[in-house]
């Protein structure tokens, strides 16, 4: 593989699969707590709290980057925090790439989560409810099983967007070879030098790739449940 | 019997329409019968915690469920009350096995439970769900369905267990093949029950007491027997629905293909029962299958007369009138027309024959007599009509 790719190129694509699927995983306790607050719950403030969620969805990129910078970055007030309390830096770290693809991946994983949360029928929640099982017991022994093609195809949707991430990254993280250089930043780079185009086309099957078999992966994944929860692509009967 | 096992008041408004209602129920199966929109269905999301009434009090037993005044307000999963809905809410992720035992899972709340518990391998006998258990809710027809609600309902051992409609969705025969399983698990378990239905019908089978309901409030309350011949009633049930039940026992059967039924007004003849000699028997007689006459008839094909009293006569707006005779506490309820009640100058106290073709009594109307919060005399509350 090695030599088909350069090491740069290389690691390139290591880091980005890195960071896509700590951005995805980390992403789902509250994307998981979110969409359920958004679906189910009355609240005062549900409808800012889904502004702020969607908002890494219609604001570009950079600007989400800069904010996290000012944020998070070594001066800022979160990012001073974290540095003095844990020794914990994301700006211009790996770790915060991870910070902005899923920041920016998470108003998605949210989306696709919520809406099948609302497809669950509130009634059979009910019926839990009349059968003994307090809230946490209903959600994990009715809701959480339906709603778990919706989970995956929510955790897929945010490691692919995580994977093509480029401009909250770059902006709060740079493009920094070996340390903060994504696939899309590795592509970016390319094309900035002549003679790049070969590396970047590369970069790009690759991406492809990836994003192909993640798809398929979720497609399969989500079937099988689906069949295993007893909700057959037939639909359920009246 | 204990007094008023359980006892609410509640209202509650919304879009125009204000629920007001209170009733006691005892032991036994009680029936909320009422139009679509009188409020059964709130009253019972009410009672179940589903619902929080706007003001009320809901107590069972000794256990106060919601009182507005005081703040109380137990959640759904603290009142073990097991609801059986119209559809039947299987958790469609779950085998019928996982279905029927999910309410386990939470049962083993306090002392009662063990003397009150129902055995899972019982349960699923009586529901003939046996071959059943494997399989996904998605496989089942839509009785199956609902026998399987029922039991994971009462597996859930509850206090009080809800019915909202539960036959409303399945065609005639799976009806009667519920309605025949309900009868066993109320006299196998002696779980109380709420009952709510449209169907006349069901609730003559089915209810000891009978709690009417019309436009958001109670307009009558009592035992079936009273409710159900009570002229009063009728309009609220529908008149080609109203009719008495009564309760009658097998004395025989005879060799031409009638059986012999002692009533407490006399004997009755009705096409053969199938139930043994000595088995208490529940009737119910429609009020326009009852033909009333001031003498003993003579050269008449009808082969039940019974000698009774006239109580209550109610004419209504139409042609027709309603007339309530009886006989010590049996009671009969005769449709007539208003010429006929005046003709015969029908009038409280005035004696009168009351006759009763013997095909008129429909199988479906012919159950085991309710038992009663005492446990029956063994043999003596067989279960017809399956």
């Amino acid at each position: 593989m090695s030599d088909w790719l350069s090491q740069a190129e290389w690691q390139a694509v290591v880091l980005s699969l890195r960071v896509a699927f700590w951005a995805a995983l980390l992403g789902l306790p509250p994307a998981l707590l979110v969409a359920h607050a958004l679906a189910r719950w009355r609240f005062p403030g549900k409808a800012l709290l889904n502004g702020v969620v969607h908002l890494p969805l219609i604001l570009p990129p950079v600007v989400t980057g800069y904010l996290l910078l000012i944020g998070f970055g070594r001066r800022g007030p979160i990012g001073a925090l974290l540095e003095d309390w844990f020794g914990i830096v994301l700006a211009f770290r790996w770790t915060g790439a991870v910070l902005a693809a899923g920041i920016m991946a998470f108003p998605l994983t949210v989306r696709a989560i919520r809406l099948a949360i609302e497809s669950v029928d509130p009634r059979l929640e009910q019926a839990a409810a009349t059968l003994g099982a307090n809230r946490v017991r209903v959600f994990a022994t009715v809701t959480l099983p339906l709603i778990l093609p919706g989970i995956l195809a929510g955790v897929v949707l945010g490691f692919a967007k995580a994977m093509g991430e480029f401009g909250a990254t770059i902006t709060f993280v740079s493009n920094i070879p070996g340390q903060t250089q994504t696939l899309p930043s590795a592509i970016y780079a390319f094309l900035q030098v002549p003679g790049g185009e070969a590396q970047a086309l590369r970069l790009v099957g690759v991406a492809v790739a990836v994003s192909m078999t993640a798809l398929l992966v979720s497609e399969w994944l989500a079937r099988r449940v689906a069949r295993r929860i007893g909700q057959d692509h037939g639909g359920r009967d009246a | 019997m204990g007094a008023g096992m359980l006892d609410l008041r509640v209202r509650h408004g919304f879009d125009g329409f204000t629920l007001d209602a209170g009733f006691a129920a005892a032991d036994g199966v009680t029936a909320l019968f009422g139009r679509s929109g009188s409020g059964k269905t709130t009253l019972v999301n009410a009672v179940a915690g589903l619902l929080r009434p706007q003001a009320g009090r809901i107590a069972l037993e000794d256990t106060v469920l919601f009182d507005s005044a005081r703040g109380i307000d137990r959640p759904p999963h603290r009142r073990r009350i097991g609801y059986v809905f119209q559809d039947a809410r299987l958790f469609p992720h779950m085998t019928v096995q996982q279905n029927l035992t999910y309410g386990r899972r939470f049962a083993g709340r306090g002392a009662v439970s063990q003397s009150r518990g129902v055995a899972l391998a019982r349960i699923v006998e009586l529901l003939g769900l046996g071959d059943r258990l494997h399989r996904l809710p998605a496989a089942l027809s839509g009785g199956e369905k609902q026998r399987v609600a029922l039991g994971r309902a009462i597996l859930s051992d509850p206090r009080l267990l809800l019915m909202d409609e539960p036959l409303a969705a399945l065609d005639e025969p799976r009806k009667a093949e519920i309605l025949t399983y309900l009868e066993h698990l109320r006299d196998e378990t002696r779980v109380p029950i709420l009952y709510v239905s449209h169907s006349v019908a069901e609730i003559a089978r089915l209810a000891t007491t009978v709690v009417l309901m019309d436009r958001g409030r109670v307009v009558m309350a009592g035992p079936a027997e009273q409710v159900l011949s009570d002229p009063d009633a009728a309009p609220a049930l529908g008149l080609r629905e109203a009719g008495a039940i009564i309760t009658a026992r097998l004395e025989g059967h005879d060799t031409d293909g009638l059986s012999r039924l002692r009533s407490p007004a006399g004997l009755l003849w009705l096409p053969r029962v199938d139930a043994a000699a000595g088995a208490l028997l529940r009737l119910r007689i429609l009020a326009q299958d009852v033909m009333l006459a001031t003498q003993a008839p003579v050269g008449i094909s009808a082969l039940n007369v019974l000698p009774m009293t006239v109580a209550s006569v109610r004419t209504g707006d139409g042609p027709g009138a309603l007339v309530q005779v009886q006989s010590g506490d049996m009671r009969l309820l005769a449709r007539v027309t208003n010429r006929s009640a005046r003709t015969l100058g029908l009038a409280p106290g005035q004696a009168v024959f009351a006759v009763l073709k013997a095909v008129s009594v429909a199988r479906g109307d012919i159950a085991g007599a309710l038992s009663g919060p005492a446990a029956p005399p063994p043999g003596q509350a067989d279960i017809l009509g399956s």
